[in-house]
């Protein structure tokens, strides 16, 4: 058995609690919430907090909602939640396609959005698919909120704007009309991390594509979004050449590493056809196809 | 039953197993099972002794290094550490080094240098289990680096840095040679095959890369020297408990009688837990050194990075075939990568293993093959998971052979393996390289499969999906694969096997209870075999009475006969045969009681419907438990019984057993991703009598589902430093329910002629089977874009670099 080295442990009561909690004991603290990525590390004794702040009784954190036109997501809402979600169904499918392919049941039963978004590991879905989907991230601190959009949140591999003594509260994703969005991520067996993954938005009128949001997992994407594949999109018919060229586009820009998962050209290659699939089946969704 | 589940009802059969036992043989639920369900197998990490201490071991980080200095200080004065073992602690005690089980030397704790990243280096042991791993970080050890052997094929390169110079005199990684059948025929026909016009040779290089058998319970010991009495209990994860005890002895300087052995519940073997580790021997020491008990269980990634591996074997395979598609000849030549120590369990005379029984299930003029074993700087072992000595290795090579004879011909693979399978009218049939195969009907066996598959529908299918893809619809490969494997399992006859000079045979006892209860002891140990089940039933069918009246008792020393125990499919033919004479033997008292009883003469008395009755008289029959009762009751007794009907045996094998089986696998292949899906699987396996159909199956269900893991995502990789690339379940995979297809199970039976009961080993027959169906089948549905093989495991990066002409290397780090 794998076991973490010494460490304190405080159930926060609120989120203001939990905000003191995380300012008095400083740098070195974290708060747990899923604990699917924190605890492996604290096991493998790649992260050795000094004091876990426990915010799984911050219902205040919980819950889906539309909100005006956007929807909610509170930090804490599981994966499995989302999963199960009528309103993600209808409006954001990218985010049940992808949920199908993260992890497995147990993790999904504990793993929250905040967690997954704060991880920052190069290879999480749900920031590829927020990111896609050009989602805003609430951020709170004894001084009150402040928001960041998804595409600023990550400033490298695991590292975020969340400062030690800031908690995520939630994310919001906008709707948006005429719209469809897909996630499609290649793995090597059920539950394993992408070898690369991509999700798209697609926002049509008529036959033109008239916005696009495109997001990678796993292939060293900046902010994990394909910026000039999304470019390329505007305006562009909503075509099947179009959509191969989105992909021809993303996976020239993308900057994947070679491990066990795959060497760089196939990984590059990857992109490519998800890229163009999950355009394709975004564009279908948008026109109320699929 | 619920509502919505009416009409809805399982098999007959497993109706009648959940509800009725059996008086011997057939379908019955696995009586160890009740206990596992609830919660209340006792395994060794549920050992909890007074006054028990806790043991970790600090590893190498380094594949290849030179140990300058060792500094424990800051760890030993760490409060809740009692000891701190270094390798040169135990050289002072003789026991820095141990021998393998295969004539070699492995290091118990590092003392001149580490050889693979994971190495033990020291132990510590400390009143929990987190302090001893937070004082493994206050120990302070100088390495030098030194240049890594990693890559097998450079291992006898001139230059390649020398693993083990502990060994005097030694200059290159070269271990062994090793050869097996008649290179001169062998040769011969290739020379003809080669120069005639309607012959030729098809080569292929095909390795097996590095697998772990990844139990799901890791290995541990708990050993407590008691200072009294000099006894030594060694609760730990083996599969050979006696032979461990005989080693300790051996190795250790321990008196036998003082050591017992308990091998409890295990979850899972495969060949991990056949061999001695360096933890157990340093809980031990650790016991000794502290005078109170002391517990050891190794993590995942110590499971993955430093315990047996298997496989690791780079093969060349080459075949003389007529264009028409006969089999004439099949020569192999195998470099064999075997890590740092020389650690492989196998019988003394065979350092590949079984692998001789490479011509597989095919009528062959000749055969030969050369087998290289090297070091490098990886970790020891080999010969595990599930493989029957190399036999996974063997079949692997034939079948994948022969499919790319069948490419290279343009011959359908089915056909001609019908064409070159043996007839059964060739059995008992001696190979070209001298196993003599007992019984099998294999073209009966594969018509089985092919029928049950629906093999020629599944080809129109494959056809029809071909000529869309190539009209531009985007619909997936289609694969179709097969392969027929011949086992060589039970080893094995005293004369010419044996480990470590052990010869490897089991022994039984049976007890009947006055009121005609038996308790069977027997040598061998079950990882989940369900060998508490499986033997009672062979014990009730010789005596008559219910499987649930006879308690098996296995994996305690003091309380079972001397064996070597359960690995290589061997339980059934070897304990298994054990059993079934002892309860033959006491049959045979039981009838000198009955005829006592019945005042007759034992002659005149057959063994009828589960009693012995007097021949022609209707109503003289005496049960075993009548006759156990009179044995220890005033009965007077004849001359040959003391008193109880009780008896010992012990079996020395024959022959070896060969089941066989041909499987079909039905994969797509998603061509812009390359990942595959198994749709189907078909496994036909004849494995003689089933005693125990249910547990057959469920022994074969396993095995197809290792087959689909090796093929597909498993193996452990070395980058270039020597860097373990498989050391945790997130890097080496193991596959899921969801990578299953439901199984398609078929039998044939040809009993074996020599076991006392017909019955063959099955444990392995689906790990050695199935993994050349999958990749068959991979390398069938990339056929359309000239892929002739490609090396496991078949990733979606495997398959789509095969496709581009650029296959992986799938031992080293992808670059
Ligand atoms: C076996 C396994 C397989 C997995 N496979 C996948 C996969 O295929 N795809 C995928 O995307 N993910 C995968 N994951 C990761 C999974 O999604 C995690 O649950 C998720 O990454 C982290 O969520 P969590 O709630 O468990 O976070 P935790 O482990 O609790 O925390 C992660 C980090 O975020 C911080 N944190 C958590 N919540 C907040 C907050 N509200 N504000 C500020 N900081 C916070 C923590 O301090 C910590 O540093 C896998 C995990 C496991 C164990």
């Amino acid at each position: 058995m794998q076991v973490p080295a010494t460490f304190g442990y405080e159930l926060a009561p609120d989120l203001a609690g939990a905000l003191a909690l995380l300012a008095r004991h400083g740098p070195d603290a974290r708060p747990i919430a899923g604990g699917h990525s924190l605890l492996p590390m604290m096991k493998l004794r790649l992260a050795e907090p000094t004091v876990l702040v426990d915010i799984n009784g911050l219902t205040e954190l919980g819950g889906i909602t539309v909100d005006g036109d956007a929807i909610r997501f509170g930090a804490m809402v599981r994966h499995a939640e989302v999963l199960d979600s009528a309103v993600v169904a209808e409006h954001l499918p990218i985010l049940r396609d992808a949920e199908r392919v993260i992890a497995d049941p147990l993790v999904r039963n504990r793993g929250t959005v905040g967690g997954s978004l704060c991880q920052a590991d190069p290879s999480e879905d749900l920031s590829a698919a927020f990111s896609a989907l050009g989602a805003t991230v609430v951020i709170t601190s004894r001084d009150g909120e402040r928001t960041v959009p998804v595409r600023e949140f990550h400033r490298g591999p695991y590292e975020t704007a969340v400062a030690h003594d800031e908690l995520v509260t939630a994310v919001r994703v906008p709707i948006r009309p005429a719209t469809g969005s897909a996630y499609e991520k290649v793995e090597r067996r059920t539950g394993d991390w992408a070898v690369a993954a991509a999700g798209a938005v697609v926002s049509l009128d008529g036959h033109t594509v008239v916005r696009a949001g495109i997001g990678l997992a796993a292939v060293g994407a900046e902010h994990f979004v394909a910026a000039e594949a999304e470019e390329a999109l505007r305006g562009a018919p909503a075509t099947a050449e179009s959509f191969a060229e989105a992909g021809r586009i993303a996976a020239e820009h993308c900057r994947p590493t070679a491990d066990q998962r795959g060497p760089v050209d196939y990984k590059r290659h990857l992109v490519g056809v998800l890229v163009a699939r999950t355009c394709h089946r975004a564009a279908a969704r948008a026109r109320g196809e699929v | 039953m619920s509502a919505g589940l009416e009409g809805v009802r399982p098999p007959e059969e497993w109706i009648r197993a959940a509800v009725d036992t059996p008086r011997g043989y057939g379908a019955m639920k696995r009586k160890e099972d009740a206990r596992f369900v609830r919660g209340r197998g006792n395994y060794v990490d549920d050992v909890v002794l007074p006054g028990m201490l806790h043991g970790a071991v600090l590893r190498s980080p380094l594949a290849h290094a030179r140990i300058v200095a060792v500094d424990t200080s800051a760890a030993e004065a760490h409060p809740k550490v009692r000891a701190v073992i270094t390798g040169e602690a135990l050289a002072g005690l003789g026991l820095s080094w141990m021998p393998t089980l295969s004539q070699d030397t492995e290091a118990v704790l590092a003392t001149d240098k580490v050889r693979f990243q994971g190495q033990e280096v020291a132990f510590v042991v400390a009143d929990d289990h987190y302090a001893a791993r937070d004082a493994l970080d206050l120990i302070d050890v100088e390495y030098e680096p030194l240049d890594p052997v990693v890559d097998a094929t450079r291992a006898l390169d001139e230059d390649a840095p020398v693993v083990r110079d502990d060994q005097d005199g030694r200059t290159t990684n070269h271990i062994f040679d090793w050869s097996s059948g008649d290179r001169a025929a062998t040769d011969a026909v290739f020379a003809q095959a080669q120069a005639r016009d309607d012959e030729r040779v098809v080569t292929a290089d095909i390795l097996y890369p590095r697998v772990h058998p990844a139990p799901l319970e890791t290995c541990g010991a708990v050993a407590d020297m008691d200072p009294v009495t000099g006894k030594l209990t060694l609760w730990t994860t083996t599969q050979a408990p006696h032979a461990h005890r005989t080693l300790y002895a051996m190795v250790a300087g321990l008196p036998e009688h003082k050591i017992r052995v308990v091998s409890p519940d295990i979850g899972g073997g495969f060949g991990n837990k056949v061999g001695i580790y360096p933890g157990y021997v340093c809980a031990i020491v650790g016991s000794i050194l502290t005078g109170a008990p002391v517990k050891w269980v190794e993590d995942r990634s110590e499971n993955l990075m430093s315990t047996s591996f298997a496989r690791d074997y780079h093969m060349r395979g080459e075949a003389a075939v007529t264009a028409d598609g006969r089999l004439r000849a099949v020569r192999v030549h195998v470099l064999a990568d075997h890590g740092a120590f020389n650690a492989t369990a196998q019988p003394t005379a065979f350092p590949a293993g079984f692998f001789g029984v490479f011509t597989g299930s095919y009528d062959l003029e000749a055969a030969h093959c050369a087998v290289t074993g090297v070091y490098t700087n990886k970790a020891p072992g080999g010969v595990a998971y599930a493989c029957s000595f190399r036999i996974t290795e063997a079949v692997y090579l034939v079948e994948r052979l022969v499919d790319v004879v069948a490419h290279d011909l343009g011959m359908d693979p089915a056909e001609l393996r019908m064409r070159n399978l043996l007839r059964s009218d060739q059995f008992p049939y001696r190979s070209p390289t001298g196993w003599e195969y007992d019984s099998g009907d294999y073209p009966h066996t594969l018509q089985v499969a092919l029928d049950k598959a629906g093999y020629d529908d599944l080809r129109r299918e494959q056809a029809d999906l071909r000529r869309r893809r190539e009209a531009g619809e985007d619909v997936p490969l289609r694969g179709i694969g097969l392969a027929f494997f011949t086992e060589a399992v039970g080893a094995g006859p005293r004369r010419s096997m044996d480990i470590l000079g052990l010869g490897m045979a089991d022994g039984a006892e049976l007890r009947v209870h006055p009121t005609g209860k038996a308790v069977l002891r027997v040598s061998c140990q079950s990882q989940g075999q369900g060998h508490e089940t499986t033997f009672a039933q062979l014990v009730a069918a010789e005596l008559g009475i219910s499987p649930d009246d006879v308690d098996v008792v296995h994996g305690d020393t003091d309380q079972t006969p001397f064996g070597l125990g359960t690995y290589g499919s061997r339980s059934t033919p070897v304990s298994g045969a054990a059993t079934a004479i002892v309860a033959r033997k006491v049959r045979e008292r039981a009838r000198i009681v009955a005829a006592a009883m019945m005042e007759a003469n034992p002659e005149d008395l057959e063994w009828s419907d589960g009693s012995w009755q007097v021949k022609g008289v209707a109503g003289a029959s005496r049960t075993i438990a009548e006759i156990a009762l009179a044995a220890h009751s005033n009965l007077e007794l004849p001359d040959g019984v003391e008193g109880h009907l009780d008896a010992t045996c012990v079996y020395n094998p024959p022959n070896l057993t060969y089941p066989c089986g041909a499987y079909v696998c039905v994969v797509d292949v998603d061509p812009g991703t390359g990942a595959v899906t198994v749709r189907r699987f078909v496994a036909v396996d004849d494995c003689g009598v089933r005693i125990n159909p249910m547990i057959v199956e469920g022994q074969i269900h396993g095995g197809l589902a290792d087959g689909i893991g090796m093929a597909l995502m498993e193996a452990i990789a070395f980058d270039l430093d020597g860097n373990c690339l498989g050391g945790s379940f997130m890097d080496y995979l193991v596959p899921t329910a969801l990578e299953c297809p439901s199984w398609e199970l078929g039998e044939t039976v040809t009993p074996s002629p020599h076991h006392p009961v017909g019955a063959k080993g099955v444990g392995e027959s689906a790990t050695v089977g199935s993994p050349p169906a999958v990749v068959n089948a991979v390398i069938d549905a990339l056929a359309p874009h000239g892929v002739r093989h490609a090396d496991m495991p078949l990733t979606p990066a495997a398959v789509w670099s095969a496709m581009q002409g650029r296959p992986l290397r799938t031992d080293l780090a992808i670059r």
